[in-house]
């Protein structure tokens, strides 16, 4: 394990982040909210000094760079920055115990946007802010955003592509350009243009420039921080609306809007994940508009209210227009069932991927097929493109991966006393970053009532679901910490 | 520049990490999922699975709007198509093409415009130049020309007796008497650029720079026995084999080819009437004792595999053979390589390799662009003769005054009259050519490059 360029990595993630809170800073001085801006120095200062540390430890680094470091480097940076994204909370004393400041930032990176704050309005705006931000930095990754904007080239300068992997979600990642500088930026340039949008068109709809940033981060990481108690609910039915199509845009794969941008429409348009994304949330409204219609004024409002909440379901952001909770069951169950697709891979959003879905049905095709002809020999196609077996043989095992934590997890956390229906739904909005989840963690409530190591459970779920589990996994090989005696 | 390299083998490999280290936007194509794994693994490139001859594989590459095709898959006929079909997709495309079969060479020439060819290597053909050229100067183990053949790099070995061992370099010059300057020494594997209090040893590679005119001095001083090759042997009857004796026999050399296989002897002789082709297994002592390898003025070990060719290089080496040549295409393993006694080692992928790189650099017509590059110190270190423009810094300035970046040595100015092997006080002007050696890790793609600024 070349652990000096994990550190010279690491110290530059450390850097970039306590550049990113230099606006919060700057929005507690225009509040006058010294206090907390100091909070924010502090930090900046802890989190500069430890990057500088990591710096000179890894300043003679040899340059070779493999799977291995570019996992583990991923799976510390999202932990260490997720430490120092923490501090503010804790030492404005607005959230006292870590733990919670903790599980908050986490939360916040991994566009989770599960909360254990019972009132977000008490918040100092600093705060909240950063709150929000922290959504649209996880959303398509620092790692990414440290590629557009370093050169971190080299003799092997392929390893920027072990970073990029074990970043961004989805089974195959690849690049958009030959250069991964151009396809980092490709990304972010997206990236920042749709987010953009989304927060001009809030503006027109009459929301605060404050709630109009935050909203829109919160949309562009598939996050869900809200800025207001009630989430979305007392915002305009526009408003609402607006928030469902980029909840729903942001879910899509960016390849995609690269595609369109080459006007290379025939490929971006006939792209299988798409198609079972965007049905699947036709599907889903439509019913469920049917089953909630005799709880709200018109067909209009249940269609509305139904076409958010399965968009924020879907592309696991997880804001709310309504207590869903006060759903009938079988709305509540497709939403559930909903949570564990989640988004398209590429995007921002998490869950397991309507790609991998799309595998694993094949698969499993296939394999009964087999069975019938023990000799067919038959490859699984993906938008008429043969897939590599390799990539079947880890979607398999990802899966193997995620229903054992899962399942670990909720044992753990099921000795707090909550009810089955808390429990199963709070691993599942953890696991697949989307939020709240039903009951006595429903869209009204939040996650403060857990024990200590329920949230600390709770926040590996997080990370392990965000970074799609293998950088977390790899972290706990007692392989990865084995120093060369050389 | 956007490049489509077809092919990711032997010498799309080497493309891939040079190109890819100046910085050109590169997409590789080849039809093994490993082979491009490994490279999208190792270089910041893209890369797609397929066919580089496909019309539809060369489209999802890019070569719309892609600046240069290099075809260097295993086959000719796809590099061909490759080529033509490229060409026929955006006419405004350059294209490189490695053509191995000396039947396509005439055709791939005459219908190169039909093709849409810029350029066609021959690996095997390059590999045999080289080695040509090596021949005429015995003594030398590499021996790379600047400034249209003004000025020379040479690759010596040190033993025991010669003059050079155990000299500080200030004193060469009262040794060798004329203008010369060691750039790089090769010692234990490693390529260090040595300063003036540097003491040369036993089985120190050195690399010397110095006017072309001077050469035959400096052998003479060195201790170095100029005899004329007079007969050369080579083991196995390859391709390079094939052409290597096509171009002694232009020099009036005598060859003899020793060719394990009955039908390919046929074939040799048919096309070599010139040749003594022997038919037996240039790896058994007595062929090669019975042939006469203790007559011979050269060896050339050109067999199909590495293992073979180095060990008849070193049963050669124990017959006294003066000179002795190792063709090693796979082997990636200098270090194993350069403690052998096995003569000059010639790797055709490389210097097919880096006359691609040559001519991407002259197509990017950067202001100051390299107009040649080799490598020496077994690819630890590059030479590289630029022009000295308009643009060009610290032009007229005594070199002492200069600061040059770390690992960059000038080691020959040559203006329109004369060779010169700087010193302190040497100054290059416009219009100069300049060769600097630098560690292969810097990279200069210009001139000014070389100066910290």
């Amino acid at each position: 394990m070349n652990f000096k360029m994990v550190g010279r990595i690491l110290s530059l993630i450390l850097a970039v982040e306590a550049v990113l809170m230099l606006p919060a800073v700057g929005i507690c001085f225009f509040d006058k909210d010294y206090f907390v801006a100091a909070c924010f120095g502090v930090t900046i200062v802890i989190t500069a000094v430890i990057a500088g540390i990591l710096a000179i430890f890894g300043r003679d680094a040899r340059m070779e760079f493999y799977a291995r470091e570019g996992f583990v480097s991923v799976g510390l940076c999202w932990i260490l920055m997720s430490l120092m994204g923490c501090l503010p909370f804790y030492f404005s004393r607005q959230i006292p115990n870590f733990i919670d400041a903790l599980f908050e930032i986490v939360s916040g990176f991994t566009t989770t946007g599960s909360s254990i704050i019972p009132n977000v309005e008490l918040l100092s705006r600093g705060l909240l802010y950063w709150r929000s931000f922290s959504h649209w930095i996880g959303g398509m990754g620092v790692l990414v955003f440290l590629l557009a904007i370093v050169p971190l080239n080299g003799k092997n300068a392929g390893f920027t592509l072990h970073l990029m992997r074990a970043e961004s979600p989805g089974p195959d990642v690849g690049k958009l350009a030959p250069k991964m500088r151009e396809t980092a930026k490709i990304l972010y340039i997206i990236y920042i243009a749709l987010t953009v949008l989304d927060f001009l068109f809030l503006l027109m709809g009459g929301m605060s420039v404050f709630d109009s940033v935050c909203t829109a981060f919160g949309t562009a990481g598939t996050g869900g921080f809200g800025v207001r108690a009630d989430s979305i609910a007392s915002y305009s039915p526009y408003l609402q609306n607006v928030t469902t199509v980029f909840m729903l845009l942001f879910g899509i794969n960016f390849t995609v809007y690269y595609l369109l941008l080459l006007k290379n429409f025939k490929q971006a348009l006939k792209d299988e994940e798409i198609h079972l994304y965007l049905g699947f949330f036709a599907v889903a409204t439509i019913i469920i508009t049917g089953n909630i219609a005799k709880m709200y004024p018109s067909i209009g409002d249940a269609a509305r209210h139904a076409a958010f909440q399965v968009a924020s379901i879907m592309t696991t952001t997880g804001f709310a227009t309504t207590n869903f909770d006060n759903w009938p069951v079988f709305s509540k169950t497709i939403l559930l069932m909903l949570m564990i697709p989640g988004a398209c891979a590429g995007s921002t959003g998490g869950g397991m991927k309507w790609a991998r879905i799309n595998i694993l049905t094949k698969t499993l095709v296939r394999n009964i097929r087999r069975m019938l002809h023990p000799r067919r020999v038959e490859r699984i196609r993906v938008n008429s493109n043969v897939i590599d077996e390799k990539v079947v043989d880890n979607t398999s095992a990802y899966l193997a991966a995620y229903c054992a934590i899962a399942v670990a997890s909720l044992l753990v956390i099921s000795f707090d006393g909550l009810t089955m229906e808390s429990n199963i739904s709070a691993v599942i909005a953890c696991f697949n970053n989307i939020g709240p989840g039903f009951a006595q963690v429903g869209p009204e409530m939040n996650f403060a009532i857990y024990s200590p190591l329920s949230k600390i459970v709770l926040i590996f779920d997080m990370l392990a679901g965000r970074l799609e589990i293998l950088p977390i996994l790899i972290l706990f090989t007692k392989h990865t910490w084995t120093v060369s005696k050389r | 520049m956007k490049i489509i390299i077809g092919g990711g083998g032997k010498v799309g490999g080497v493309l891939v990490e040079k190109l890819s280290a100046e910085g050109h936007d590169l997409t590789l194509i080849d039809s093994d999922r490993q082979t491009l794994e490994r490279s999208i693994e190792n270089f910041d490139i893209m890369s797609y699975n397929g066919n580089c001859a496909s019309y539809d594989v060369l489209i999802q590459a890019g070569v719309e709007e892609a600046d240069l095709l290099i075809a260097a898959a295993a086959s000719d006929e796809i590099n061909l198509l490759s080529c033509f079909t490229a060409h026929s997709i955006n006419p405004s495309i350059k294209t490189i093409a490695r053509v191995r079969n000396p039947e396509y060479s005439t055709q791939a020439y005459t219908m190169r415009k039909q093709f849409g060819l810029s350029l066609t290597v021959n690996p095997e053909r390059h590999a045999a130049a080289e080695m040509r050229r090596l021949l005429k100067y015995p003594g030398f183990l590499k021996r790379d020309t600047f400034a249209k053949g003004r000025a020379e790099i040479v690759e010596l070995k040190i033993d025991e007796k010669s003059p050079l061992n155990n000299i500080v370099l200030k004193d060469l010059g009262s040794v060798i008497k004329c203008q010369a300057l060691v750039c790089a020494v090769l010692r234990d594997g490693k390529a260090e650029a040595p300063n003036g209090n540097f003491r040369l040893q036993k089985d120190d590679r050195i690399y010397v720079s110095a006017p072309s005119k001077n050469m035959s001095v400096l052998l003479d001083n060195l201790g170095v026995v100029a005899r004329k090759t007079k007969k050369v042997m080579i083991a196995g009857g390859s391709t390079i084999s094939y052409y290597l004796a096509k171009l002694l026999e232009l020099d009036g050399i005598e060859v003899t080819i020793i060719e394990k296989d009955e039908e390919k002897c046929q074939e040799l002789s048919r096309l070599l009437p010139g040749a003594t082709i022997i038919n037996g297994d240039a790896s058994a002592q007595d062929v090669l004792d019975s042939e006469g390898i203790r007559e011979t003025d050269a060896l050339v070990s050109l067999t199909g595999m590495d293992e073979l060719n180095i060990i008849i290089s070193i049963f050669g080496n124990i017959c006294k053979v003066p000179q002795i040549i190792t063709k090693v295409s796979q082997l990636n393993n200098n270090y194993v390589t350069e403690d052998l006694s096995i003569g000059s080692i010639i790797t055709p992928k490389e210097s097919v390799a880096y006359t691609i790189v040559r001519y991407v650099r002259a197509m990017s017509n950067q202001a100051g662009a390299a107009v040649s590059i080799h490598t020496i110190a077994e690819g630890q270190a590059e030479a590289i003769e630029f022009v000295v423009d308009a643009n060009t810094l610290n032009a007229g300035v005594p070199l002492k005054n200069i600061r040059l970046r770390n690992g960059v040595l000038i080691c020959g100015i040559i203006n329109g009259v004369n060779t010169e092997i700087p010193n302190g006080d040497s100054v290059f002007n416009e219009g100069d050519s300049v060769i600097v050696v630098a560690s292969v890790g810097t990279v200069l793609m210009q001139l000014n490059d070389i100066f910290i600024v």
